[in-house]
């Protein structure tokens, strides 16, 4: 163990063990914590009984709906608002990357917006897009949005001139240039983009549904603390971060899947 | 007809505040079907020119017409092969050479077809599904020539094509443009520093002067050239004869005076 600890380059099973050992460990010392006494069940219950909570929730359903009933209610909704902010924000920055014209106009207000935390958003979007898809869809699609702006943006102008210079000299348009020189160009920072874009919509949805919906994970959140079931609050918790890590690695593959295809030339 | 006219051309540009003159009321017209070459030393806005006729950049002042019309903007009547080669890395070969034909609107199974031909012209079957990081240094250049010549461009505009190759594969590269010249001859302007590869290459050679640029000789190459028959010498061979000497040294002197000249245009 201290050789792992103390080696200077540990190697990729080590890591793994490493990453496994922390887990353990964490759990570990949570579970003596819950069940030496020293405090209470209600503060903080166990691990096993977290876990025995979120599997009764596979089978039994719990405010309308079993545990993953709510994850795919909240996953849908955040694959719409994801989708959306993607589809715009993509095109968006590509363009605002490729004529300074539309880059002057719109930054200032771009600027602006993303500094404007997506939960900010809730009041509005419920009065626009009401508490049952519309709304939701919204927030998220205000937290996905800006690092899907940005980061095509950022893209489109790492992309070499000479590359969109030879497109357009092939007798490439605007829209062809953006298409299939812009876009393949700059898709190492749009995934990346896309990935971040994908976590902010994730926390934003979770943090909308605590709000204004009556179905979804962030739902199941606030109703298990007016059950007074914090173990409910905990799986929930779980059920929501594993969702966003499976997000993130699928993610990640695309994105290591497109670097190794793009080769070492720019 | 699609002979290349620049008309009183000059190119200013901002430069901190003050007024940089790259060119000064150049004239010039490469006829039908003429390889002409552009010399001078660098930053005598000789790659300017290219960009101009390309459409990529506009004049101050003057107009440049290809084939009887005013270039405003790019367009794949006239094709541009770039030093850096210029091919998208996320297509294969037979995609990068298609591409200008994609833009044309031309179905797929006959721009297939017709970038296979191309790429046999340049002696590259059997590479069309390859990525361009696979290839070398020259092989990418043959693709971005065979890119260039798939449009059917009326003119050729090639900026330091060979300027990052190895010498062993510039040579080659030379002899296979002269070849393919001859089998498809086309209008080129062909921008270099390479004195050699200028009277090797091209009918005309123009030197330019630097700050701010302008035309300094227009040498004519063929008149030697047919005398001697360079034409059926391999490259070493021709730049042995003494009438290919005279003209590179003649080329030489000019370039040097030029060095040397005190600059017209300090800032």
């Amino acid at each position: 163990m201290a050789g792992i600890l103390t080696a200077a380059r540990p190697g990729r099973g080590q890591l793994a063990l490493l990453s496994v050992a922390g887990t353990a460990i964490f759990f570990g010392l949570w579970q003596i914590l819950a069940i030496s006494g020293l405090v209470s069940k209600f503060v903080l219950p166990s691990p096993t009984e977290v876990i025995t909570a979120g599997l009764t929730m596979v089978v039994e359903p719990f405010a309308g709906n079993t545990i993953q009933g709510h994850v795919i209610a909240s996953f849908g909704r955040w694959a719409m608002g994801f989708a959306l902010a993607a589809g715009i924000g993509i095109p968006l920055g590509l363009a605002m990357g490729y004529w300074r014209v539309l880059d002057a106009m719109v930054s200032p207000i771009f600027e602006a917006y993303r500094y404007i935390a997506p939960l900010a958003w809730v009041p509005f979007a419920a009065l626009w897009f009401g508490t049952g898809i519309g709304g939701p869809v919204m927030v998220i699609f205000t937290g996905a949005f800006a690092p899907c702006v940005l980061n095509a943006y950022r893209g489109a102008h790492l992309v070499e001139r000479h590359l969109i210079e030879a497109a357009r000299t092939l007798g490439a348009g605007s829209l062809r240039v953006m298409a299939e020189v812009l876009l393949p160009g700059a898709l190492p920072s749009v995934v990346s983009g896309l990935r971040v874009g994908a976590g902010l919509g994730w926390q934003s949805l979770i943090g909308a549904e605590l709000i204004v919906v009556s179905s979804g994970i962030g739902y199941v959140l606030v109703q298990g603390q007016s059950n007074l079931a914090p173990e409910i609050v905990i799986a929930a918790m779980l059920a929501v971060g594993l969702t966003g890590l499976l997000i993130d690695i699928a993610l990640r593959f695309a994105e290591s899947r497109i670097r190794r295809r793009w080769g070492q030339t720019a | 007809m699609s002979e290349i006219v620049f008309e009183g051309i000059s190119k200013v540009f901002p430069r901190g505040g003050a007024a940089f003159t790259a060119l000064s009321d150049v004239s010039l017209g490469i006829p039908d079907k003429q390889f002409l070459a552009i010399v001078g030393p660098s930053g005598c806005g000789k790659t300017t020119l290219l960009r101009m006729a390309a459409g990529l950049e506009a004049p101050s002042s003057g107009i440049v017409r290809v084939g009887g019309r005013p270039v405003n903007g790019p367009g794949a009547d006239r094709a541009v092969v770039f030093q850096q080669f210029a091919l998208f890395p996320w297509k294969t070969v037979r995609e990068n050479i298609a591409f200008g034909l994609k833009c044309k609107g031309m179905p797929r199974a006959k721009r297939d077809e017709l970038a296979l031909h191309y790429l046999e012209l340049m002696g590259m079957s059997g590479t069309e599904d390859n990525y361009p990081h696979q290839l070398s240094g020259g092989m990418q250049q043959r693709v971005a020539i065979a890119r260039s010549y798939a449009i059917e461009p009326q003119v050729l505009l090639m900026d330091e094509p060979f300027g990052s190759l190895d010498a062993q594969t510039r040579t080659l590269m030379q002899e296979e443009l002269i070849r393919i010249s001859r089998v498809n001859p086309r209008t080129v302007l062909f921008i270099t520093h390479g004195v050699e590869e200028a009277v090797y290459l091209a009918d005309r050679v123009v030197v330019l002067t630097r700050s701010p640029g302008r035309i300094t000789e227009i040498i004519d190459v063929r008149p030697v050239r047919e005398a001697e028959g360079w034409d059926r010498l391999a490259s070493e061979e021709a730049l042995e004869m003494p009438g290919f000497g005279h003209l590179r040294a003649r080329i030489w002197r000019l370039l040097r005076q030029e060095m040397q000249a005190p600059s017209t245009d300090q800032t």
